[in-house]
């Protein structure tokens, strides 16, 4: 069974390049282009792991994470944060959102896959 | 798609990610507060740091990081958006344009424009604004301004790697250093204590997980710890109740062992600690159970079929039901709704977002082949038409019936199609901005530049063609039309110069006018220069508007030195021509003392054309009817002889030259019988009507217009070509040329020298 | 393009009075019959006009009078040889295409330094081939006046 991701990212290049990514490693992949966005697809897709950005237009990456752990369907979802963001604030508001994990931008392909299959069964 | 197409993508957002960036730091300029307008200001720098470094473009992202601190400050109102600093950061969204255009063209931006920027974001960052005048590059790295130091361009922290990230302190101090442990093969032993709390899982970590990540790095031993396991009554299902003691035998040193527990080191206690335990291995569970915890060696290969099935069966503890399982409490709100309520609680801005119109993003060239392919319908069906008229004698009235509904239906393919194309002006007008704060920096002007119309529509072709033309009319409406601040304050106007960008849809064209309040033409200045450049007689009676419109005249140029800002010795009768190229006009009003207003009219489309189709020297020619007033049948009597060669026609009260298009094109050298043909009555740029004389009219109807210049040159008099019903090739007369020339300018290569050059 | 002594060179011939030119075939589009072309005003003589290809206005220049001699007087026996130049398509008008031949490069002779009539840039070379003697054309160098005297 090819494990299905959820990424979501306001960024063209980003998802572009994820898709590009993911697919060239056997996974299946679902977009969303902002938090919202990827609160609806995730109801529709079910995937087994979420990929996101931080800053994104009309509901940021935090409130996306919240959104999921609060949704009894998903809350236990593995979620990847993918962001430039070094700073420990960021990756700790995140975290204290739910955030599973994070990747820091930019990724190469090993270490995206290494890190998403940290946190997949 | 590969790696270049992703970059093409990249490079795409970049334009609409500065366009972004531009349009939001003007409004913030405006005075906006909203604070989704700095956020997204904020993201599109972000954005743009983010995908240069996926593609290693290292310049763009120390400078975009740079940018984005100082951003950053100001989102979280650690800065206030000064006007000062918005101008800084308009000059840096200016530079980090060029820095994106030099990372795809492969060019370089001059170091100085950055450094120079980048320390004066930084000062703001660090909340001491760089006088504005000292915008000196500075070299000394500044202390931090949060967790980080950002460091003049050249050496700005790289945050290309995971480094960035500090782990939160766990006291390590005891082992540092201890490398001597290493056993046999250069491999060393670490006893881990891992136990969980109850957040690791709800975040989505899995202890088993991390166990298989662990024995990545060698050979593991685990004891699973659990006696903090209640009684079944007491069971918290979603508790965290075992902890792990590991002792991992690895070629990896024990910063290797830590980055295993990266993810979940806030969520546990993690205690690494160089060496073997062997007692607390070889200990008697504390829980007093008799059985020895020898090392038991993990099976982890379970994992690797059945995941849900052995991760519970490994850690029970753990609550994480897999995903799919049915939920445990029905969400009883729609799920983005309560994303954003919870949102709303916390205060978080989520401006309500209207539902954006549905769109695709399609390739330029599909658009293209597709309006081709609709040019050669129209073309066919008239060809079918024409063709039906000529051989069916009238033809049934059936299928002429079918043949008006192919027309209405092709012509309604057509505009459609067109619409595709159709594009606000918004980002022409925007990069005009840009052109406005170059130029009052370089000439020390203030100038403030009012955009309106910004999303009126306008065919694509048009809209790459009149960025250069309007460029050039910006420039020379700072330069030459408004006055220096302290000449202005003398006058009593407002230092800041005022330039008013507007575009508007009007009778099937669209009108964009720049107006400025400066100083107005100087129309004894235009005139004295005119006469010295030998342009007119020294004793010529002109109206203030054939004054105003010397300023067309090819080689005229009122700045007595050629500037570098208004460019190179080209003058306005460049800009003229270009737009003329493009079927437009232009004009010019002014009022001394109060500014002026240039306005320029052009199609909609440079794809097709409503044309009058005529007969020249047995030739058919296509005369765009924009350019065409009224037509006339002249009258012997309405006929005089002027000069040597000049003929005039009445009209009404008005005597109206006559050009004989036929011989101007050099068609015929015998000057064709007025009486013969019929006068189009045009309206010519620069003022005045001609009279254009052609043998006679076939009609009226749109064509599909095709370049000459694709697979020829541009031809003196022709503005483009186009393919009748008949299947042959019909010219599309160049009026303002014609006229021009009727002015006694033959069509020679030195006028078209002074076009193109 | 450089010649290489070794290559082997596809050329099509054709005729113009009583001479026979060549041209590659790499450049040839297509050969369609003469129709009437639409005048262009102050354009060179050689410039027949542009004729309608399936939608492209295509310039259709007089081969022999481009190349010095006389005007051609086209009937429907004459050809248009539809050629790319550059990035830009142009017909040649021709009385007929004679052969196609594949020789090698190396018997391409230069021209000779005789004729005052015709530009001597025009010219790629000669190919002798048994008693017939073929002026390979360089078609580069066909439109560059059209630029200068336009321009």
């Amino acid at each position: 069974m090819k494990k299905k991701v959820l990424t979501v990212d306001d960024s063209r290049t980003i998802r572009n390049m994820l898709l590009v990514t993911l697919n060239n490693a056997g996974f299946d992949i679902v977009q969303a282009e902002d938090g919202i966005e990827g609160l609806e697809v995730l109801e529709e897709s079910n995937p087994d792991v979420i990929v996101t950005d931080i800053n994104m237009p009309r509901l940021d990456g935090f409130g996306f994470i919240e959104g999921v752990r609060q949704n009894d369907r998903f809350r236990a979802i593995p979620i990847l944060v993918l962001t430039t963001e070094s700073d420990a604030e960021k990756k700790n508001r995140a975290r204290e959102a739910g955030a599973t994990g994070w990747i820091v931008k930019p990724f190469d392909p090993s270490k995206l896959i290494a890190a998403i299959e940290r946190v997949t069964a | 798609m590969d790696m270049n197409e992703i970059k093409e993508i990249f490079f795409q957002e970049c334009e609409e990610q500065l366009a972004e960036l531009e349009s939001g730091l003007l409004r913030l300029n405006d005075g906006d507060t909203d604070p989704e307008t700095v956020n997204a200001v904020f993201r599109a720098v972000h954005s743009i740091k983010g995908g240069a470094g996926a593609f290693g473009l290292d310049d763009l992202v120390s400078f975009a990081h740079v940018f984005e601190t100082t951003l950053d400050c100001v989102r979280s109102n650690k800065l206030e958006a000064s006007q000062d600093l918005l101008k800084v950061m308009l000059r840096s969204a200016d530079v980090l344009a060029d820095l994106t255009a030099a990372s795809r063209d492969g060019g370089t931006v001059e170091s100085s424009r950055t450094s120079g920027l980048v320390a004066e974001l930084e000062a703001y960052a660090k909340g001491q604004p760089l006088p504005a005048s000292a915008a000196a590059p500075v070299a000394v790295a500044p202390e931090s301004v949060k967790t980080e130091a950002p460091a003049p361009v050249a050496e700005a922290p790289e945050p290309t790697d995971d480094s960035g990230f500090q782990p939160v302190p766990f006291s390590f101090d005891a082992l540092d250093g201890e490398d001597e442990l290493a056993i046999d093969g250069g491999r060393s032993v670490f006893t881990v204590r891992f136990k969980p709390r109850s957040d690791l899982y709800a975040k989505g970590n899995e202890a088993v997980l991390i166990l298989r990540e662990l024995a990545k790095l060698g050979d593991l031993q685990v004891r699973c710890e659990t006696d903090d396991l209640p009684s079944l009554d007491m069971l918290d299902p979603e508790g965290a109740y075992f902890s792990w003691l590991i002792r991992v035998e690895t070629e990896s040193d024990e910063e290797a062992v830590r980055q295993v527990f990266e993810f979940v080191e806030w969520d546990s206690t993690v205690e690494i600690t160089a060496g073997a335990d062997e007692e607390a291995f070889s200990a008697p569970a504390a829980s007093g159970e008799d059985q020895p915890m020898a090392a038991v060696p993990f099976d982890l290969s379970l994992l690797e079929d059945e995941p849900p099935v052995s991760a519970e069966a490994a850690a029970p503890a753990a609550p994480a039901p897999a995903a799919g399982e049915p939920a445990l409490a029905p969400a009883n709100m729609p799920l983005a709704a309560k994303a954003i309520a919870e949102a709303e609680k916390k205060e978080t801005v989520v401006p309500a977002v209207p539902a954006a119109p549905q769109t695709i993003r399609v390739d330029l060239d599909r658009v293209d082949r597709l309006i081709n392919l609709v040019g050669e319908l129209v073309i066919n069906q008239a060809m079918l038409a024409q063709s039906v008229v000529e051989n069916e004698s009238g033809g049934s009235s059936a299928v002429n019936l079918g043949l008006e509904e192919l027309q209405q239906l092709t012509r309604e393919i057509q505009d459609s199609v067109m619409a595709i194309r159709a594009q606000p002006v918004k980002p022409v007008f925007q990069r005009m901005g840009r052109i406005v704060r170059e130029i009052a920096d370089m000439t020390g002007k203030q100038v403030r530049l009012v955009t309106e119309g910004e999303n009126t529509e306008v065919d694509k072709t048009v809209i790459d063609k009149i960025a250069e033309p309007l460029t050039h009319m910006i420039r020379n409406a700072v330069d030459h039309g408004l006055e220096r601040p302290e000449k202005r304050t003398e006058l009593g106007k407002n230092a800041e110069g005022v330039l008013r960008l507007s575009a508007k849809h009007r009778s099937g064209r669209i009108v964009i006018e720049i107006a400025d309040d400066g100083a107005g033409i100087n129309r004894e200045r235009v005139k004295a220069k005119a006469i010295e450049n030998g342009l007119i007689a020294p004793d010529a009676n002109l109206s203030d508007e054939d004054i105003d419109n010397l300023i067309f005249h090819p080689g005229f140029s009122t700045a007595d030195k050629i500037s570098d800002i208004s460019g190179r010795g080209v003058g306005m009768d460049v800009v003229k021509r270009s737009i003329q190229a493009l079927g437009g006009r232009i004009s010019i009003t002014s009022k001394p003392g109060k500014g002026s207003i240039f306005t320029m009219s052009l199609p909609l489309t440079l794809a097709v054309l409503d044309g009058m189709v005529v007969t020249v020297a047995n030739q058919t020619l296509v005369v765009p009817l924009t350019a065409i007033v009224e037509t006339l049948q002249p009258e012997k009597a309405d006929i005089h002889s002027f000069g040597p060669s000049q003929r005039l026609i009445a009209i009404r009260d008005t005597f109206c030259p006559l050009v004989d298009v036929g011989h101007i094109l050099n068609f015929r050298s015998d000057l064709a019988n007025p009486i013969d043909g019929v006068a189009l009555l045009v309206e010519s740029e620069g003022g005045g009507q001609r009279a254009l004389m052609v043998d006679a009219i076939q009609g009226q109807r749109q064509v599909v217009i095709k370049s000459l210049e694709a697979n020829y040159t541009n031809v003196p008099g022709i503005a483009a070509a186009t393919i009748l019903g008949d299947g042959r090739v019909a010219l599309i007369l160049d009026v303002d040329a014609v006229v021009t020339a009727s002015r006694g300018q033959p069509l020679s290569p030195d006028m078209m020298l002074a076009a193109t050059g | 393009m450089r010649i290489s002594g070794n290559d082997m060179l596809e050329l099509i011939a054709f005729t113009l009075g009583d001479q026979e030119f060549c041209v590659e075939v790499m450049s040839v589009r297509e050969i369609r019959s003469w129709t009437p072309a639409t005048i262009l005003p102050h354009s060179p003589d050689y410039v027949r006009g542009v004729i309608n290809l399936r939608g492209v206005v295509l310039p259709v220049m007089d081969l022999s009078q481009r190349l010095g001699m006389a005007p051609a007087e086209p009937t429907q026996g004459h050809v248009i040889i539809v050629t790319q130049i550059g990035t830009q398509i142009v017909g040649l008008l021709v009385d007929a295409v004679s052969d196609i031949l594949a020789v090698p490069a190396s018997d391409v002779h230069p021209a000779p330094d005789l004729s005052k009539t015709m530009d001597r840039n025009l010219i790629r070379g000669m190919l002798p081939m048994d008693d017939r003697m073929i002026c390979f054309i360089q078609l580069n160098a066909l439109t560059v006046s059209i630029e200068r005297e336009a321009a």
